[in-house]
């Protein structure tokens, strides 16, 4: 008995003096004190020292893109130091190309507070926030693509330009065992700001798999955002074309609704490619668009179609659609929102006609 | 035990006692952190570090706290604590006053903190009666010992990146394999010297 209480008191009394120890060197040997952070140039923040800058970042709100959540693994949460912040380190190189670096580009998640520092950030990432949300709405759209609309809490608003997106927080579940963000474009158009429309294919992935197996109505999740430079540009003398597949389709929801909404006067045209009739959705709001914009035309084309569908529209893929109806890329600009193979297809045949590069606008997924 | 040159000790951990080849410890770090020859050197020298100074530490605790107060049988867990605060206190330390050692072996100190061969070393030290110089001996060399192994197991990947591997040799297996076969070769160096 005496032996078991004398070394439970040693390693205690042991423990405890290097946890005083370890206690007294974070504050006085891991203590950068207060440091000034300049963003942008014009934005100044008094931050404390000694961690990461993408937590530090988010300390003030800020949010940078970050899948991994600060483990230095997935290479997003880039941001330009121009003063501060030390050489680049070993695990970051991975991430980056030599242009990068000459560029003062860094990882924020391994980059540390530890003088003053001066950073540049898009500008857009100032109005990333991060929100909790209910799920209000699943909804079937196809046998694979599912609806789902999440409400901001009471008095909670996101602002956001037409064709961005968010990224959403999956928890762990039976199945899986780490927490993923994946991004998913917003439906929705910015005057609607208390809740917002997502359109989820599945995959089997880690994120679908949850999103279509696990998720009910009345759930709770989390979103950051929005991101993303795929969105609405104003050029009004421009036709505007625009090419979706699958969930593709919700970015130009998005901005086509916008443009209802603000009584944009522009040709567009919107070439949607889906394999059978079965695969085309959210059909009656495209028609009501087509009805209330200015001058827009739905071309939807389906490329496994059979005699039983009594199809009369376009056959084959997108591109085959574009090749037919787009003449020229004279005054005209792209939006495309796809696989990476549709959108390199799309690329090559606009290309083709005419479209230069600053006239085509895309969102790979 | 007590009459070997500390520098024997030195050279015999670095070749015929080497942690990795003769004992098979300290694998984890090795396995995993053996693709490159400029990180598994970097990660090296950290443990090199990293054992010398725990050596040193626990040798102190041990002769003049442990043996005297005869709680001898507590080494295991005060040395692995020892270690384990040691390791967050040097990385503290580092970070702030040398920035560029930082640069160069902060960042594998975490990763090292877990290490066995740290661990092992203070073991060994306190079964083998090593007085105080032969202790220090042992504990560079067999952080020496260690970068040896790990630098030669990052040459030896490098060099077979490119072949084509049957599936389910890629990875752990074919470095455990290579190890097997490096570790023959040091038993080559084994008649030299005896430590043990």
């Amino acid at each position: 008995m005496g032996t078991i209480l004398i070394t439970t008191a040693i390693v205690t009394a042991f423990t405890g003096l290097l946890a005083l120890l370890l206690t007294v060197a974070e504050n006085t040997i891991a203590n950068y004190g207060e440091l000034k952070l300049v963003i942008n140039d014009d934005k100044e923040y008094v931050v404390k020292g000694g961690s990461s800058l993408l937590s530090t970042l988010i300390d003030q709100k800020i949010f940078i893109p970050s899948a991994c959540g600060g483990r230095g693994t997935c290479g997003y949460c880039k941001v330009k130091v121009l003063e501060g912040g030390g050489p680049v380190l070993p695990t970051e190189l991975p991430w980056l190309t030599e242009e990068e670096i000459n560029d003062h580009i860094r990882l924020s998640c391994q980059c540390k507070v530890k003088e003053n520092m001066k950073i540049e950030i898009p500008e857009e990432l100032f109005n990333v926030r991060e929100y909790e949300v209910t799920v209000e709405l699943i909804e079937d759209m196809t046998e694979e693509i599912k609806k789902l609309r999440l409400r901001l809490k009471e008095g909670e608003e996101i602002e956001f330009k037409p064709g961005q997106y968010i990224q959403l927080k999956v928890p762990t579940y039976e199945g899986n065992d780490e927490e993923v963000y994946r991004a998913y474009s917003i439906a929705t158009p910015p005057s609607i700001k208390n809740y917002i429309d997502l359109y989820i294919g599945y995959t089997g992935g880690i994120a679908t798999t949850y999103i279509h197996k696990f998720l009910k109505e009345g759930d709770k999740v989390y979103i950051n955002g929005p991101y993303g430079h795929f969105y609405y540009h104003d050029n009004p003398d421009r036709e505007m074309i625009m090419v979706a597949v699958a969930t593709g389709i919700a970015p130009i929801l998005s901005i086509l609704r916008y443009m209802k909404d603000n009584n944009i006067q522009r040709k567009a045209t919107f070439y949607f490619g889906a394999k059978t009739p079965k695969d085309l959705f959210e059909l009656e709001l495209i028609e009501e668009l087509e009805k209330e914009l200015y001058d827009f035309r739905f071309i939807p084309t389906l490329s496994r179609v059979k005699e039983e569908h009594n199809w009369t529209g376009e056959r084959g893929r997108v591109n085959i659609a574009l090749e037919k109806y787009v003449d020229n890329g004279e005054n005209k600009e792209a939006y495309l929102c796809g696989s990476p193979g549709m959108i390199d297809t799309v690329v090559e045949v606009l290309t083709k006609k005419g479209f230069t590069e600053e006239s085509i606008y895309y969102d790979k997924f | 035990m007590t009459d070997i040159s500390p520098w024997v000790i030195f050279f015999a951990s670095i070749f015929t006692n080497n942690m990795i080849f003769s004992n098979f410890l300290g694998m984890c770090s090795f396995i995993s952190v053996s693709n490159e020859i400029p990180t598994s050197l970097g990660l090296g020298q950290a443990v090199t570090f990293v054992l010398t100074f725990t050596t040193i530490l626990n040798y102190l605790i041990y002769n003049y706290i442990l043996v005297p107060l005869g709680l001898e049988y507590l080494r295991f867990i005060i040395f692995i604590i020892t270690i384990a605060a040691f390791v967050q206190l040097l990385e503290m330390v580092v970070e702030k006053y040398f920035p560029n050692l930082y640069y160069t072996l902060g960042i594998f100190l975490p990763l090292i903190t877990v290490n066995c061969v740290i661990l092992a070393v203070s073991l060994f030290m306190v079964i083998r009666n090593y007085t105080f110089l032969q202790s220090i001996g042992f504990a560079v060399g067999s952080g020496i010992g260690w970068t040896l192994a790990i630098a030669a197991m990052a040459g030896a990947k490098q060099k077979i990146k490119n072949n084509k591997l049957p599936k389910g040799l890629e990875g752990p297996g074919i470095t455990l394999i290579i190890t097997g076969l490096m570790a023959l070769a040091f038993v080559g160096f084994s008649g030299i010297v005896q430590i043990q």
